[in-house]
């Protein structure tokens, strides 16, 4: 299976991930093996086999919803990471334009 | 011998009986770094000042009862050390102070730990050599030609050249045993939740292991007893007793059934390699072992069940590198320009193509035909190993398929990089532990310097004390660990 230009693009934007053209070329043809590499799974019986995400058999793990404080300086600390900030929040562009 | 080539244990007794202290043992390191780190390249950054002061407090309290306290440690610059830049060795990262630290560091911390540094490591530790690191590559100092390895290269080659006694690495598919392994080091992978993954970045969740690298099975074995055990701020680490992990290491192996499935000795692995490994099985033998042939059948599909699922956790997780709250922050006119341009420019091949992989087989129409197809095969992996562990306390295998390559040699064919991975992955999918430890010598075709073997002893998961008394009586009959590059 070949990925198009066009299906890199659209993953990549997904993934908001900006490529060059170059890239774009490298990773359709990478990909593409990588994929055609992972069809050898179709090999596998797997009726009815519940797929797995926790190893260890571990299941809901819950504590008591309590409010923990952060200290201000960790929070200024916190903030202070931020690119830019203001009023103690961290700013950015806006999400509707 | 000079003081930075001391095991943990050794260092221990020394500072216990004032023959040195552990501001000697610091500078001892330091001394090393500067003669050798040139050419090695282990370190991303350096914290000489922090160390010493950390050393003078500690032989101020003369307090070594736990074996740790003075000991020069490495820290694999993944895991958050707090007011000390932590970069995952990505450009997006480069200037990042994280204002905590990991789980597992502060745990060192607490008990007298004298960081000397951050090891160098593939970029968010996706790679099998340390050349995917964004900022330069770190060399094997048995072959400065060739790699040391990865995810924690920088871990285990610092180690092999007695830059520091010991480095904290991590491993979601290789990352402690093959560079290990490369390096001629003793590294172990941790059952999945033994230690916990709080303050270290995110690479696969459900994959993610912390552990040591050092130079013996004994030096490791202290280390675990410190950094182990259940973390309120990680749930997926059971509350289960942590046990002295140097008990019971000197108990002999008579009677112990080791099994060795065929399957990591098939075709692939390197025949010299494979004859070395089949040397230290004979050992194991002539200590008491039983030694079976077993089979998993299902081995030849752990790669693609492997990195289906990393990559798609892998792409979820980096989502957070946003350019927004921490971190490189493109300048763009809208939010979605910033996204693009950010992660566009601070992110390194390996990772852009993770992301890609994994963003693809989430994607609708793909999920079930990649990412839950693997999760399902992974039930079966998982399912093949207890079964295999109803017959036998362990098994053993070589821990890589072949020995360190060359620089270059695969940085261009990210599926040939894969395959590297072939005998270590699997163990990851199972979630069970894995030792590799140095078990003899080869010389590549293309090279001059005889290169170190590993040999990997699995464990059923939470028995990480079989492997380690395995590895144990095995450096007790042999001396491969004791053995010292060159660095020519």
């Amino acid at each position: 299976m070949k990925l198009t230009i066009q299906e890199v693009e659209k993953i990549a934007n997904l993934a908001r991930l900006g490529l060059t053209d170059a890239e774009k070329e490298k990773f359709a043809n990478q990909l593409s093996s990588i994929l055609d590499y992972f069809e050898q799974l179709k090999e596998v019986d797997t009726t009815n086999v519940e797929p797995v995400a926790q190893i260890t058999g571990l299941e809901s793990v819950m504590r008591e919803d309590e409010i923990k404080n952060c200290e201000p300086e960790v929070m200024k600390e916190l903030i202070d990471q931020a690119p830019e900030s203001q009023d103690n929040l961290v700013k950015t562009r806006a999400v509707f334009e | 011998m000079e003081l930075n080539q001391l095991t943990i244990k050794q260092a221990n007794e020394g500072l216990k009986k004032k023959e040195f202290s552990s501001v000697d043992l610091t500078k001892a390191c330091f001394e090393q770094i500067k003669k050798v780190d040139d050419k090695v390249k282990s370190f991303i950054s350096l914290t000489e000042n922090y160390a010493l002061d950390k050393a003078r407090k500690v032989d101020e309290v003369g307090n070594f009862s736990n074996p740790l306290s003075g000991i020069p440690v490495g820290i694999k610059d993944i895991y958050c050390t707090k007011g000390i830049k932590t970069t995952a060795a990505s450009k997006i990262l480069e200037n990042y102070v994280p204002p905590f630290s990991a789980t597992a560091v502060e745990k060192l911390e607490e008990q007298g730990a004298v960081m000397v540094g951050k090891n160098n490591l593939d970029e968010f530790a996706m790679g099998s050599s340390t050349e995917n690191s964004g900022f330069f590559p770190t060399k094997n100092p048995w072959d400065l030609q060739r790699v040391p390895g990865g995810s924690s290269g920088g871990s285990a080659a610092a180690v092999a050249s007695d830059q520091c006694f010991y480095s904290l690495g991590t491993d979601t598919g290789c990352s402690i045993r093959l560079p290990a392994a490369f390096c001629g080091v003793t590294g172990l992978k941790v059952t999945y939740g033994r230690v916990s993954r709080y303050g270290v970045m995110s690479y696969a969740s459900s994959f993610d292991t912390m552990g040591p690298i050092a130079r013996t099975v004994e030096d490791v074995a202290l280390v675990m007893k410190t950094i182990a055990g259940q973390d309120l701020k990680d749930s997926t680490t059971p509350n289960i007793v942590v046990p002295d992990y140097s008990k019971g290491l000197d108990q002999e192996i008579k009677g112990l059934k080791i099994g060795l499935p065929k399957e990591y000795f098939a075709e692939g692995v390197d025949e010299e390699m494979k004859k070395v490994v089949e040397q230290a099985i004979k050992k194991l033998e002539s200590l008491g072992a039983k030694i079976v042939e077993i089979s998993l059948p299902l081995t030849k599909y752990a790669i693609p069940t492997y990195y289906i699922l990393v990559k798609s956790e892998a792409s979820t997780n980096l989502e957070r590198y946003d350019g927004i709250r921490y971190g490189l922050s493109a300048q763009a006119n809208s939010l979605m320009e910033k996204y693009l341009e950010t992660r566009g420019a601070g992110f390194g091949p390996e990772v852009k193509r993770s992301i890609m992989m994994g963003t693809y087989t989430l994607s609708a129409g793909y999920y079930d035909a990649y990412y839950n197809k693997a999760a399902q095969v992974r039930t079966l992996i998982k399912q093949e190993f207890q079964k295999a562990f109803e017959q036998v306390d362990c098994m053993v295998t070589p821990s890589t398929p072949f020995t360190a390559f060359k620089i270059g040699e695969k940085v261009d064919d990210p599926l040939q990089m894969y395959l590297a991975d072939i005998l270590s992955c699997p163990i990851n999918i199972a979630g069970v532990p894995a030792l590799s430890v140095p078990c003899g010598f080869v010389k590549p075709k293309d090279g001059e310097n005889e290169m170190p073997v590993g040999m990997q002893i699995i464990g059923k998961q939470f028995d990480e004390q079989t492997i380690l008394r395995v590895g144990h009586q095995y450096q007790q009959a042999t001396d491969w660990h004791k053995r010292k590059p060159g660095l020519k």
